[in-house]
């Protein structure tokens, strides 16, 4: 069976502090995919080694079922890897509609032009506004993202990451620090994602995780404790006891 | 404004500077040789906004590619038959592309203070073998007795400054349109994105490194010909025109007019040279102080430069 992105044996320490341990982890083509474990657990840190801005202590990385453990950041995504921050960090001062063509002129390999004017690049552009308007941002495409509310520029984060077109998404809690409400608008959005693109999701609210994501993998310490479907993932008492347990205690 | 929701054509305001040059030519005959050295210095600011202003890379050590291209073309123009000025600026240009890619291909996998320190120290490098090696440089003592001929067989150098000012000012204005391509460009635009936020320009599949790369070297390229052009100005250089010095000068004039605005890199030599000109003239001994004070002026109530407090001024007068 094929998977488009897995991990076998990884590891990942900084000194004495070991943030991941031997995480062997498969996402299938299609996958609607949630990582939870409690604050700590290495989540972040996975993400930023199946991205290559980390490099492993030792095991390997596979996208599309070849070894990309020592390739480049750039080489990955153009290979269709795409990521979201947890964090916001997008182009702030730029406004909506450049941050987005910075991303697709990449994925073009137009970025390096250096004669006719960006703004004459009218299918970067085209696509672009494409892009903002799928997740309701057509009418702030010329705001800059420091103007905009900070759920809106969640949403900014996911339109560079379609941008990309990838076959793999790492969402990096793609509502983290948003009012519950704005919440509700990035799941809607999540949920309309084109569903061939392989969807690994990173997050802290529960209920998000539970309606959005058909398989569910626990990571504790930097070691994967169990996976499952939701439903598995809900009734697992082990996970109760020390993640959920503890989130509703 | 640069990129993709920017437009591109040229602003009225954009044809001042060149009014103003060709103003100063006819208005101001006696001081045609400051003013192409303040045609030369605009083209070095110009090279260093590329990667300060609107790539990010931060350097003190500017002067090594401007000293390059200036000691090229004395060392060809005294030692050498190859007395075509523009002979003279491809050499220059070549050789601190070459030094531009070399070193920018070692010192740019570096960030912040200690790619501050290595641009330093390539300057102090260059500026220590101009000192020792004589023979080609005429160290300490300098090189005189450059020989540049005819710009293409044609227009001599008079004693005017007539033809260097023109000479100057065309080189400065192909500059300019090159400049302005590329900042106008896609390639500009990721530059913007690099001094914006790297991590996010590495997320999005761009490699950045080359990138920086690429946009130091041409930089480098630039700041070679405007070297060049003040040896061939002067026929002579000596070994101000590397180290800490002329670095921190044209770092000085670009804060004075404005970073990354483009326009910054043409006011700055402008108030900074005729500024010392005066002062020098006024105040032989203490003309620094009267930069010193300027600067400190500039960077405490005009932040973005003399252009930023323009574009205020302008905003609150719309505000009315």
């Amino acid at each position: 069976m094929s998977s488009v992105l897995e991990t076998r044996k990884l590891c990942k320490s900084f000194g004495a502090l070991v943030v991941a341990q031997n995480i062997d982890f498969r996402l299938e083509p299609g996958a609607r995919h949630a990582l939870i474990g409690p604050n700590g657990a290495g989540k972040t840190t996975f993400v930023n080694m199946l991205m290559g801005a980390l490099a492993p202590t030792s095991g390997n990385i596979f996208l599309n079922n070849e070894d990309v453990t020592r390739t480049p950041q750039a080489a990955r995504v153009r290979r269709g890897l795409g990521r979201t921050f947890q964090v916001t960090s997008l182009f702030r001062s730029l406004p909506l509609l450049d941050n987005v063509a910075l991303g697709i002129a990449e994925r073009e390999r137009t970025a390096t032009r250096m004669w006719k004017p960006a703004s004459r690049h009218q299918e970067i552009k085209d696509e672009a506004m494409h892009h903002l308007a799928a997740l309701g941002l057509a009418d702030d495409a010329a705001m800059r993202v420091t103007d905009l509310p900070y759920g809106k520029q969640r949403l900014v984060e996911i339109a560079i990451a379609l941008g990309l077109r990838p076959k793999v998404l790492l969402l990096d809690e793609p509502a983290a620090g948003v009012p519950s409400a704005e919440s509700e608008r990035i799941l809607q959005n999540l949920e309309k994602l084109p569903s061939e693109i392989a969807i690994l999701i990173i997050e802290h609210d529960m209920d998000l995780v539970f309606r959005f994501a058909r398989r569910i993998t626990v990571l504790v310490q930097g070691v994967v404790l169990v996976e499952g479907t939701p439903d598995e993932i809900a009734r697992d008492k082990r996970v109760h006891d020390v993640y959920l347990g503890e989130a509703h205690a | 404004m640069s990129g993709y929701s920017a437009d591109p054509r040229i602003r009225w305001t954009e044809w001042l500077p060149w009014v103003a040059a060709g103003a100063f030519f006819f208005l101001l005959p006696e001081y045609l040789s400051l003013g192409a050295r303040i045609l030369i210095f605009i083209l070095f600011a110009l090279s260093l906004d590329l990667i300060l202003g609107y790539a990010g890379i931060i350097t003190l050590g500017h002067s090594a590619f401007f000293g390059l291209g200036a000691y090229t073309a004395g060392a060809l123009g005294a030692h050498t038959a190859i007395t075509d000025p523009l002979a003279q600026l491809a050499a220059a240009a070549a050789l601190s592309a070459l030094l531009g890619l070399a070193t920018g291909a070692v010192i740019l996998r570096t960030r912040a203070l200690t790619l501050l320190m290595l641009t330093l120290a390539i300057t102090a490098i260059l500026l220590e073998i101009a000192n020792k090696w004589t023979g080609m440089t005429g160290g300490a003592d300098g090189l005189a007795g450059v020989k540049v001929g005819a710009i293409l067989g044609w227009f001599r150098f008079d004693l005017y400054g007539r033809t260097a000012f023109l000479y100057c000012l065309l080189t400065l204005f192909i500059g300019w349109w090159v400049v302005r391509r590329i900042i106008y460009s896609p390639y500009g635009a990721m530059l913007t994105g690099i001094r914006e936020n790297t991590t996010r320009m590495h997320a999005v599949g761009a490699p950045v490194y080359w990138r920086l790369v690429l946009i130091y070297t041409i930089s480098a390229t630039m700041a070679g010909i405007a070297g060049a052009l003040l040896t061939q100005v002067n026929q002579f250089v000596g070994l101000n025109v590397l180290g800490l010095e002329p670095s921190g000068d044209v770092l000085v004039m670009l804060i004075l007019g404005g970073v990354g605005r483009l326009y910054g890199a043409f006011i700055g030599p402008v108030v900074y040279l005729i500024a010392q000109d005066y002062l020098a003239k006024q105040y032989p001994e203490y003309w620094y102080f009267g930069i010193g004070a300027l600067l400190i002026v500039v960077v405490l109530f005009a932040r973005g430069g003399i252009l930023g407090l323009t574009d205020r001024m302008i905003s609150l007068l719309r505000k009315r």
